[in-house]
């Protein structure tokens, strides 16, 4: 797409200046068609950021609520150290005006150096997302010590199964909306490599998407464990299938309980789950299992992306600071059909779903329930906060089932509300 | 100079070697996957058009889309009218390959004169629905619609509807933008066919074609309905004539007429349509340069279509078929879209004169084969 740098590289002066510095064939190509070629400078007149600035009218996500004339006149002609554009981390939000109901985040990351570069934007979109947090004066805490986490049982009468999820990028490698190919397939590698490194409950093995045989394709189906090219415009307009499905693939272990997703939305997507409702056990293999990969890729000179201010960095700002979704398939037969359930969720800090994931509805009376924040609390503070939920829920559903009256709890603190 | 210095080393700090960036054509099947070799990327990588145009900006859509079933598909795009040149080594063999054996020495000739075809008032409308005859142009001076800019692309459309709000006699007529449209103009549009959607097709969307929808897109006509031109769709301009019945000398006049109209238009405000004498009119895909038109008409030839030699005929004839939805539809009872195989070699008027002579044998085949007769004595012979 045509970025700021490369539409200022344009013009004879400029070529010569290329030639110059050693820029070979990329020179001549500059000189060699030149009847219609503007200088940066009249380009800049001939379009100036007013030019090019999205019409928003008609949007509901946070980047159009956030972005304004001035904002955009500042950034649009600023670059990555990776060539990446603000007109690139918002293409996403331009191209999918928002749902009615849900308000989505409309931009992406195409490195870690974006938030930085594009923080007029970022910021503001951050504080609406994520509660009011500021990322100029806010830190992060991160709590990776599963042992804290009290309850963490729940009566299996109605918890179908536990998930916690997150995402983990690699530093120094672009992110998806960005990536080059060779990123990509050097991301897997890094990787796929840590990962045969981990032994015991943990030792299992990689799946690349492009050479999976017939029968492993339907058996990683039959374990709900494949995930497919991104039919998603949100994900689509973010660049984030292309040259699908080269360097995507998944890895699990033998068990079938802690399972990694390369070169999805984010560089590593992680994932502990097992049916039933022993989310303590979840967790505590989802740290250990976090913290082996990290160590493991530590030895090859190589480090996730994090800072104390954004925590961990992955593709969408949704999805900073913890990047963990924590949850259950929960049956709630009566309780989902009192009226004050959407409150009661609300109150605790939990979003439902259907059992499908996100933007599915659900199927009879069984619900995805989890944590709806990711940054400003630690993953410890957000799963045990899950836990707490949960049990509540489940405690109303009893108490329905006996007739007895449910109350509705008082919200939990947050930096706004 | 500074900051350019910064910059450009920036740029090359995470080059990977091209043998790692050269992508997986294993399953592909599209002109670009045949042509593309590791020696020919390494060289085209290291180059850009001076609107910033790379070779993977021109391959994306091939890389993601492996192939079509059915049909050869041409895998790269154009971002700006310089990727035709700076990317030659990959552009030409396709382009050969794809237009029948056409040269890069070549040159393309050029005839919008509606007196030059002869005949084609007369096709039966018993047979024939409808004639139609399309082609795209591209302004010169702005990146094509997968690599514009919001503001490159608003100003394509602001150009575009300065000169058709000049046209006047039977070419008077409106333009309905896409994003400003009233919930009756939508409706009156899509009665009347008239109205493009968001492309759908993975073929397109990987291009970037797509971005900032509905914006700088909308739909031109005459107050007739019979002269129609799509604004920032899948080319800057995508420009249709048509009319119900056989009277495709009507409607070929009609079309060169307003082009030509068009085209002077442009030239007064100091721009002119991307052309050159070995590609002819320039567009977005491969597939359409030359000429980059498509004249057919709706016909039919239910008996036609089920008889052995009829993709045969079509060949000789040097005719495509496809579904009355257009490109990637079937056909319904029997009624088939019949148009020109070609776009580059041939001019304007040699393609049309194709259509109208080759449709005229279909029906004429058509009406023996309803007869019970042979059709092996009026065969034709390739074209």
């Amino acid at each position: 797409m045509a970025s700021s740098f490369t539409r200022m590289m344009s013009g004879r002066n400029t070529a010569m200046l290329l030639a110059s510095l050693g820029a070979g064939t990329m020179a001549t190509c500059y000189l060699m068609t030149d009847s219609n070629i503007l200088s940066a400078e009249e380009r800049r007149k001939l379009y100036p950021p007013s030019a090019d600035f999205p019409d928003l009218r008609r949007h509901n996500n946070c980047m159009a609520h956030a972005l304004t004339p001035a904002i955009y006149g500042k950034l649009r002609d600023q670059v990555t150290p990776n060539n990446w554009t603000l007109d690139q981390c918002i293409q996403t939000g331009v191209d999918n005006p928002g749902h009615p109901f849900i308000k989505t985040v409309g931009m992406v990351a195409g490195d870690e150096e974006s938030y930085k570069v594009f923080a007029d934007l970022f910021d503001p979109v951050i504080k609406d997302r994520h509660n009011g947090y500021d990322p100029k004066t806010m830190k992060h805490p991160t709590d990776l010590d599963a042992s804290k986490i009290t309850n963490g049982m729940f009566d299996e009468k109605y918890v179908l199964s536990s998930r916690v999820r997150t995402g983990r990028s690699i530093r120094g490698l672009s992110l998806p909306p960005c990536c080059s190919r060779s990123e990509r397939r050097e991301v897997e590698r890094v990787t796929v490599q840590a990962l045969a490194g981990l032994k015991g409950d943990l030792a299992g093995r990689y799946y690349s998407l492009g050479d999976m045989t017939e029968k492993e394709q339907q058996q990683l189906i039959d374990d709900h464990f494949l995930f497919d090219k991104p039919v998603s415009p949100l994900l689509t307009c973010a660049f984030m299938a292309r040259d699908w499905p080269d360097a995507r693939g998944l890895w699990h272990n033998n068990e079938k309980t802690f399972l990694i997703w390369v070169n999805e939305e984010d560089h590593t997507r992680v994932i502990s789950m097992e049916k039933g409702g022993n989310m303590k056990r979840v967790f505590e293999r989802f740290c250990r299992g976090l913290q082996q990969v990290e160590k493991l890729i530590q030895e090859r000179g190589w480090e996730f992306m994090w800072n104390e201010h954004l925590g961990y960095i992955l593709t969408c700002p949704s999805n900073l600071g913890t990047g963990l979704r924590a949850g259950v398939h929960v049956r709630l037969p009566k309780l989902s059909k009192d009226p004050r359930f959407g409150k009661i969720l609300d109150n605790m800090r939990l979003q439902k779903r259907g059992t499908g994931g996100v933007d599915s509805a659900t199927t009879g009376d069984t619900f995805d329930i989890s944590n709806n924040d990711r940054l400003g609390k630690s993953e410890v503070e957000l799963v045990q906060l899950l836990v707490d939920g949960v049990n509540y829920l489940i405690d109303c559903e009893k108490r329905l089932e006996r007739g007895q009256d449910i109350k509705v709890p008082s919200p939990i603190a947050q930096f706004r509300k | 100079m500074k900051k350019l210095n910064d910059q450009m080393a920036k740029l090359t700090i995470k080059r990977l070697s091209p043998e790692e960036e050269f992508p997986d054509l294993s399953q592909h099947n599209n002109h670009m996957a045949k042509v593309l070799t590791q020696d020919m990327f390494t060289k085209l990588r290291d180059r850009a058009t001076p609107n910033g145009f790379t070779i993977d900006g021109v391959i994306q859509t091939g890389v993601d889309n492996p192939g079509h079933p059915f049909i050869m598909t041409v895998g790269c795009v154009a971002g700006d009218e310089e990727t035709y040149e700076v990317f030659k080594e990959l552009l030409d063999p396709i382009i050969e390959d794809r237009h029948g054996g056409y040269k890069p020495t070549d040159k393309h000739k050029t005839d919008l004169n509606p007196d030059n075809l002869k005949g084609g008032d007369d096709l039966d409308p018993n047979y024939v629905l409808s004639s139609r005859v399309r082609t795209g142009r591209s302004i010169r001076g702005f990146c094509l619609p997968p690599h514009c800019s919001r503001g490159e692309r608003r100003g394509v459309e602001k150009m575009s509807v300065e000169a058709l709000d000049s046209l006047s006699g039977d070419l008077k007529g409106k333009y309905y933008a896409l994003k400003n449209m009233t919930d009756a103009e939508q409706q009156q549009l899509i009665d009347d066919h008239f109205l493009f959607d968001k492309p759908v097709s993975p073929l397109l969307l990987a291009s970037g074609m797509a971005r900032d929808w509905p914006d700088g897109r909308g739909i031109w006509h005459n107050d007739t309905k019979t002269f129609l031109v799509w604004v920032n769709e899948e080319d800057h301009l995508r420009v249709i004539s048509m009319q119900k019945g056989g009277n495709m000398k009507e409607v070929f006049n009609r079309f060169c007429t307003g082009l030509t109209k068009i085209e002077t238009l442009f030239k007064d405000k100091g721009t002119s349509f991307m052309w050159n004498e070995h590609l002819g009119y320039v567009l977005t895909c491969p597939s359409n340069l030359g000429t980059g038109l498509r004249a057919g008409v709706h016909v039919k030839i239910p008996n036609m279509s089920k008889h052995a030699k009829f993709e045969e005929v079509l060949k000789r004839l040097r005719l495509q078929k496809r579904g009355t939805g257009g490109v990637d539809t079937a056909a319904v009872g029997g009624t088939f879209d019949i148009s020109n195989a070609d776009r580059l070699g041939f001019s304007e008027v040699e393609l049309v004169q194709m259509v109208v002579d080759g449709v005229k044998l279909l029906v004429e085949m058509e009406k023996k084969l309803e007869k019970g007769q042979s059709i092996d004595d009026i065969m034709p012979a390739q074209k």
